[in-house]
């Protein structure tokens, strides 16, 4: 029998429909942007080609859902059992951010109707980055429906089913931990091939392994953000030692992920723009103030305890992964020729409130009608 | 390379003096681009060159009828290799007004003994439009009218090729009120294959290469249902002109000198027939001197010379008939949108977003103290949320 159970309880509640009314005006918008094309509804021009449908919904989005990847990799791969409640909760953070990420690609390409070709071996062009991280992020997002399958299974009393999947699961979550790794580096890696266009605050070789270890940390944090706001929401107990217990790993990451993060811009002599006074200055300080909250409140050993603080460097650290994207891709990304400008238009933004909004609902749902959450 | 290739090779060396001062490399180099203006394969420029360089170099015999000269002058301007080294070496032009040594009684005689000597062997080349009317008694060679000329010399021909417009179809002199009669050659030996070539001039690599063409496979190019070589003029002038981007985008010259025309725009709405004239103009020019060097690229409207219906006929700055695209009512922007700074509804949306999130953070935070402190163990409340 299993250890998890669903929550049950009323689902149209307060917050289901507040989040439902926003995903659905989202959806509206999207009609238009279908019906009109992309001009129509965002403000993305040449230079800006990538607004925050991608930088916010796909970057920031399936690095929220490293949740899944993270959690795999204490418990699988470092052996770390003790975790193991925590899997579940963290793969459907995967499964969400992964599946809404390919879905706005999909609304962000401008030919939408020719991605079948992307699948197509004789169409591919190997040299693309593009191509890697749309073929691993496509297969990721079905590792993670394969992963959380027993879910379903449980649900409906398909034991034999449920079985038989136990015995090949170990292949899925293999995969499952080496595609992120692959993808979550190569989602940086694009960034090389924008050369000087890209602020040096941000531009370097070492952009994929930035871009990794950040995800790594967004992954660690969303399972205090989520646990905490789920046992509040919900009326659960904190699954308190665990989250404790994680949160000193995520200071190691931490200090780690800082390390290099100033060892390379001091290496490449680029400090010295942090301090030019301009937006791309600010912004940097910004960024990595965020980083530096969760390190200075994790390393006593006293708020390793509590869930506030936890939750307080959880939510740093969330922002700080996400004002490093979008530094990286907007704010610090300069497109050539010059004069270019872009800031989401309201619908775009409607459109990104509603496919996080459509998150909530759909976790609302799953863990209130499936066995996600932990046995209270 | 294969053996025959090399056979080639080596029986064009023995060749080299009767290429008359052509170099070996230069006519290689003739025969491959004459392979290439008819969309052959490369390696045909050997057939050609084997072919041009035989020993049994074909007749041809030259009318010329009403004319200006012009598709002569055209082709004595073609450079690779000049025209009197391929009719000198490659064909054996018995009879050309223009290009005879002879004159008189004494080119007649040279005329007559070849049509004799290679009777259904040698090729009939017409320049200039027939005349018909009053017996064709307004254009005489030799005492006989050029109608009597041609019916004879047709006869025991191998292949008839009419060069220029005015062979094709009739041309300038069939114009109206067309005081002559004049008819193209085709109109008049209607029981045999003609091939036209027109223009006005029309150009000689066009010419040049379905001679070689009839001599390297003894038979003609394929044609289309005006009797032109399609290697030549299966393409409208307007889907391969280079001026063709600023028609799309409704970049257009008015009038002659005018901002446009300076610009190097379409000049469509001057009369330009290229979207009705099928041509390889723009992609083989004239006179070989580089880019740009055809009517349209100096700024001159096509006129049409190689379409019969078109040149000759259509007012100059009429407009032509579209026959593939017709300009659209509206354009796409031709500027580059920039994108614009923040607006005032996207700020604040921004800062509502940034600030619905913060306040719930810390809401979330200052209560989990409290719930920490107390977890409750019971089943979930429904109510609560």
């Amino acid at each position: 029998m299993s250890a998890h159970e669903p929550v049950g309880g009323r689902l149209l509640t307060k917050p289901f429909m507040v989040f439902a009314v926003l995903a659905m005006i989202g959806f509206a918008i999207l009609a238009a942007r279908f019906f009109f094309g992309l001009g129509a509804v965002t403000n993305l021009n040449d230079g800006y080609t990538w607004g925050i449908w991608i930088v916010i919904d796909i970057m920031i989005g399936t690095a929220f859902g490293c949740a899944g990847y993270s959690v795999a990799l204490l418990v699988y791969l470092l052996n770390r059992g003790e975790y193991h409640p925590l899997v579940r909760p963290a793969l459907l953070a995967g499964l969400f951010g992964y599946t809404l990420g390919g879905m706005a690609a999909v609304i962000d390409l401008g030919r939408y109707w020719q991605i079948y070709t992307l699948f197509m071996p004789w169409y591919a062009q190997f040299n693309s980055i593009m191509l890697e991280v749309a073929w691993c992020v496509t297969a990721y997002t079905i590792v993670l429906w394969i992963e959380f399958t027993p879910t379903f299974l449980e649900r409906f009393g398909l034991k034999n089913l449920r079985q038989k999947l136990s015995k090949v699961l170990f292949i899925f979550i293999a995969v499952g931990i080496l595609l992120p790794t692959m993808h979550q580096s190569s989602l940086g890696t694009m960034l090389v091939a924008l050369g000087y266009q890209v602020s040096p605050l941000w531009q370097t070789q070492w952009i994929g392994l930035l871009f990794l270890v950040s995800a790594i940390l967004m992954g660690y944090a969303i399972v205090p953000f989520e646990g905490i706001l789920a046992s509040m929401g919900l009326r659960r107990p904190v699954e308190g030692e665990l989250i404790a217990r994680l949160s000193r790993i995520m200071f190691v990451v931490l200090a780690g992920y800082l390390i290099i993060r100033f060892a390379d811009l001091i290496a490449r002599g680029a400090l010295g723009l942090a301090f030019a006074g301009d937006l791309d200055a600010v912004m940097f300080w910004v960024e990595n103030l965020l980083f530096v909250v969760p390190l200075l409140l994790l390393v006593q050993a006293g708020n390793r305890s509590s869930p506030r603080m936890i939750f307080i460097a959880a939510i740093s650290l969330l922002l700080a992964g996400s004002v490093y994207r979008i530094n990286a891709y907007l704010v610090g990304y300069h497109p050539a020729g010059g004069g270019w400008h872009y800031f989401p238009s309201v619908p775009e933004m409607l459109v990104t409130v509603g496919i996080f909004s459509l998150e909530v609902v759909a976790y609302l749902v799953f863990v209130k009608k499936l066995p996600v959450l932990h046995r209270a | 390379m294969s053996q025959s290739t090399k056979q080639s090779y080596a029986g064009l060396d023995g060749y080299e003096g009767s290429l008359g001062g052509v170099t070996r490399r230069e006519f290689l180099k003739f025969c491959t681009g004459i392979a290439a203006t008819m969309g052959l394969p490369a390696g045909m420029g050997m057939r050609i060159a084997e072919a041009a360089a035989s020993p049994q170099r074909p007749p041809v015999i030259w009318l010329s009828a009403q004319e200006c000269t012009g598709c002569t002058e055209s082709l004595l301007r073609s450079t690779h290799p000049t025209l009197e080294q391929l009719i000198l070496d490659a064909i054996s032009l018995d009879y050309h007004e223009t290009l005879c040594a002879g004159a008189g009684h004494q080119a007649e005689a040279a005329k007559k003994a070849s049509m004799e000597a290679n009777k259904g062997k040698y090729v009939l080349v017409v320049d200039g439009s027939i005349p018909t009317k009053d017996g064709g008694i307004y254009c005489k060679i030799a005492g006989r009218t050029v109608l009597e000329h041609l019916h004879e010399t047709a006869e025991h021909a191998a292949a008839i090729i009419a060069i220029g417009s005015c062979a094709s179809w009739g041309g300038i002199p069939s114009s109206g009120p067309n005081p002559t009669g004049a008819k193209g050659v085709s109109k008049i030996l209607t029981d045999r294959p003609i091939v036209n070539i027109p223009g006005c001039p029309p150009n000689p690599y066009n010419f040049l290469a379905t001679v070689l063409h009839f001599l390297t496979f003894n038979r003609l190019p394929e044609l289309d249902n005006k009797a032109r070589p399609k290697f030549a003029y299966n393409r409208l002038i307007h889907e391969n002109c280079e001026r063709r981007p600023h028609f799309d985008a409704g970049r257009f010259a008015v009038e002659f000198g005018d901002d446009g025309h300076r610009k190097g725009w379409c000049l469509y709405k001057l009369g330009c027939k290229g979207p009705e004239t099928y041509a390889n103009c723009p992609a083989i020019l004239f006179g070989d001197v580089g880019p740009g060097a055809w009517p349209v690229g100096t700024g001159a409207p096509c006129f049409g010379c190689t379409e019969e219906g078109v040149g000759f006929t259509k007012a100059i700055h009429a407009l032509s008939e579209l026959k593939t695209v017709t300009p659209p009512v509206t354009y796409p922007r031709i500027t580059e949108d920039k994108g614009q700074g923040v607006s005032a509804g996207a700020a604040a949306l921004a800062a509502g977003i940034v600030g619905a999130a913060a306040g719930a953070a810390v809401v979330v935070a200052s209560k989990i103290g409290k719930t920490s402190d107390a977890p409750p163990k019971a089943g979930p409340d429904p109510e609560q949320e």
